[in-house]
């Protein structure tokens, strides 16, 4: 090997160079990044785990207690306690299942979220941005205004008006930030419709769908993409923050915004009950943050070789 | 309109060309930047409106077998005003505001919403001045540490902080500290530092709710300050002050710091944003009798004239803030040129 190390030159082929897509290009990359695996391995975990967690509840599995058995003389355990790993709150139920019942609820809001985004954010950030003109001009009036909304306080009153339920919160999330995603994907069409293959396209007589769908869908995925990823922990902490006031997933459902909000009143008695879905939290957005960022870095065409 | 490189294009919205002289420029877009709040607001409080007025029930129900009979509500649906057509009731309000008049809230009997609003104002503003007066020179300072000192362990511990910051929710940090300070130190701080059920005061209990708040916006600030500095420490003028032999303090103040810090103001807007939207959870977690707080019980009580006098107010003092942004955007940087 040490030969072929110094003769690399000699090994190009110059006449068939190897052909490497963005793909393949961008997962050498994220591979390469250390902290980025990292991310990714745990997101994995907590999705594996989360899954085999509603298996086992679905059938009855004696693997975990289930979630919502109350056991009050068992409340308030430790760590390692008999039935209990992670040790009961303080209605006796186990710690581990709420926390892994918790990880679903949070994954499916994260990314079913995004599927909403998506949705609107494309249609409406593609017809403006290659429509341009009028419809455009409205559209970023729109976004104007909905910039000087105070989010948070707009996600309480659509939950509250609504009545608290998974549902809502998807369609409340969604509806707020699809913004963000129009805005971007607006800008993306914007520079990529006045380059010259997509003028070539036009030129050779495409229609607008045919150049929306073979030229500026792909070449707007990267940043899309990246946007989607840090979506994800966005979605997940509005609605631990949701629950956590007491306006997001209704109680004894145990997603980790809701354990927190239980566990909150004896903060000083029983930190732990807290303190076990506030790190669940922690790392899951962690972790996503990880991913996105290292989507960006491999996703950039500007870093390639 | 200030127009810089990257930054979000906004407003622009009428196009008459009046002044000539630059102060003249100033007072016209001021004037028109604040007539452009007149729709965003009537937006606002639209939205807010039809929201609240499309839930199910009202707002005198209440939970359990106990209702208030029939004639106690027609009575308070009367007092309220909400015996009227929907459509009265919002042209009504929206006069009132237009005159400064919020109306009574149905929580807190015979109070006005202007009353309670200023009487939870105080510990709001504490807060989020003191959480000011920390993110920006702390912010700054980490992101213009980390670059001076790149790939050293100095870098790696801001941008730590920064991402770890970014990514976990404030009431998370915030539970963590009291955890930490006020459960298990609990000895050496004696719990002073959280907020004993007893009340609030203005003292050491501002502590964790100031840092938790200011989090976030540190680890944006830090962020933004550490990639323009690197931009900076790149260009040409840099390396000159380098060749010239002046001393490191004289070229990072006098070369780097003027020209890297253009971009962190844009920041500041955001930074304002958030720290709105966090007085919300900060005052939850550390039971801050403040508007935010009195904003969550609004919601779960169905109190309308609170709810939207508090939007109304959030975003009033958010599009102020982007302005004040917007400004001193062109002071400091004189190529910005208001549009």
């Amino acid at each position: 090997m040490a030969v072929a190390a110094t003769n690399t030159l000699e090994q190009v082929d110059w006449e068939n160079p190897e052909q490497i897509g963005l793909w393949q290009d961008a997962w050498q990359r994220f591979r390469r990044n250390p902290i980025a695996v990292i991310g990714l391995i745990i997101v994995a975990i907590i999705t594996l785990s989360a899954i085999f967690a509603r298996i086992v509840f679905a059938f009855h599995l004696p693997f975990l207690p289930d979630y919502l058995a109350q056991d009050p003389a068992n409340a308030d355990l430790g760590f390692f306690s008999k039935g209990h790993i992670l040790g009961s709150d303080y209605l006796g139920r186990d710690m581990l299942s709420r926390l892994l019942y918790g990880a679903g609820i949070s994954l499916t809001i994260g990314v079913l979220t995004q599927v909403i985004y998506l949705v609107i954010g494309a249609a409406i950030g593609l017809t403006s941005g290659y429509l341009g003109g009028r419809a455009d001009n409205l559209l970023m009036r729109f976004v104007d205004v909905w910039y000087a909304f105070p989010d948070l306080l707009f996600l309480l009153v659509v939950v509250s008006v609504f009545g608290a339920s998974l549902f809502t919160i998807f369609f409340a999330i969604g509806l707020i930030y699809w913004v963000d995603l129009a805005r971007l994907i607006r800008g993306q069409v914007l520079s990529i419709k006045e380059k010259e293959y997509v003028e070539g396209a036009r030129a050779a007589g495409s229609s607008p769908m045919k150049i929306i769908l073979r030229h500026l869908v792909p070449n707007s995925l990267g940043p899309v993409i990246v946007a989607l990823t840090f979506g994800i922990p966005r979605a997940i902490f509005l609605e631990a923050t949701l629950s956590f006031l007491g306006a997001g997933i209704v109680p004894p459902t145990p997603s980790w915004g809701v354990m927190i909000h239980d566990g909150y009143e004896s903060i000083f008695a029983h930190p732990v009950e807290v303190l076990l879905p506030a790190v669940a939290i922690a790392i899951t957005m962690l972790s996503f943050s990880f991913i996105g960022d290292g989507l960006r870095d491999s996703l950039d065409p500007r870093m390639r070789r | 309109m200030a127009v810089a490189k990257g930054a979000p294009a906004r407003g622009a919205l009428l196009s008459i060309r009046l002044p000539r002289t630059r102060g003249a420029t100033l007072a016209f877009y001021v004037v028109r930047r604040i007539f452009w709040m007149i729709p965003v607001l009537l937006f606002v409080i639209t939205i807010t409106f039809v929201l609240m007025h499309l839930a199910p029930g009202s707002p005198w129900d209440r939970g359990g077998g106990r209702q208030l009979s029939p004639a106690v509500v027609a009575n308070l649906n009367n007092k309220y005003g909400l015996d009227k057509p929907i459509w009265q009731q919002f042209l009504i309000y929206v006069w009132n505001v237009a005159h400064f008049d919020f109306g009574l809230s149905y929580q807190y009997i015979n109070q006005t919403v202007t009353s309670v609003l200023l009487e939870s104002w105080g510990a709001t503003f504490t807060v989020g001045v003191l959480a000011f007066i920390l993110i920006v020179p702390a912010g700054i300072g980490l992101g213009v540490i980390a670059a001076l000192r790149q790939n050293t362990w100095v870098d790696f511990l801001c941008v730590g902080f920064s991402t770890f910051g970014a990514a976990v929710p404030n009431f998370v940090i915030g539970i963590l500290l009291i955890i930490i300070f006020s459960v298990e130190l609990y000895q050496v701080t004696g719990g002073n530092v959280f907020l004993p059920p007893g009340g609030f005061g203005f003292d050491d209990h501002l502590i964790l709710p100031v840092i938790t708040l200011a989090v976030l916006p540190i680890a944006y600030i830090a962020r933004l300050a550490r990639s323009s500095t690197l931009d900076v420490l790149r260009q040409d003028y840099v390396r000159t002050a380098w060749a010239k032999g002046l001393r490191e303090r004289l070229v990072v103040m006098r070369h780097v710091l003027k020209n890297s810090l253009i971009p962190v103001v844009t920041a500041l807007g955001p930074t304002f944003a958030f720290l709105i939207t966090g007085s919300v959870i900060v005052e939850t977690v550390f039971a801050i009798p403040g508007i935010g707080r009195s904003f969550v019980v609004a919601v779960s009580s169905r109190d309308y004239p609170m709810i939207l006098a508090t939007t109304i107010l959030y975003s009033v003092l958010i599009a102020v803030a982007n302005l004040i942004v917007d400004l001193l955007y062109t002071v400091i940087d004189p190529r910005v040129r208001l549009s």
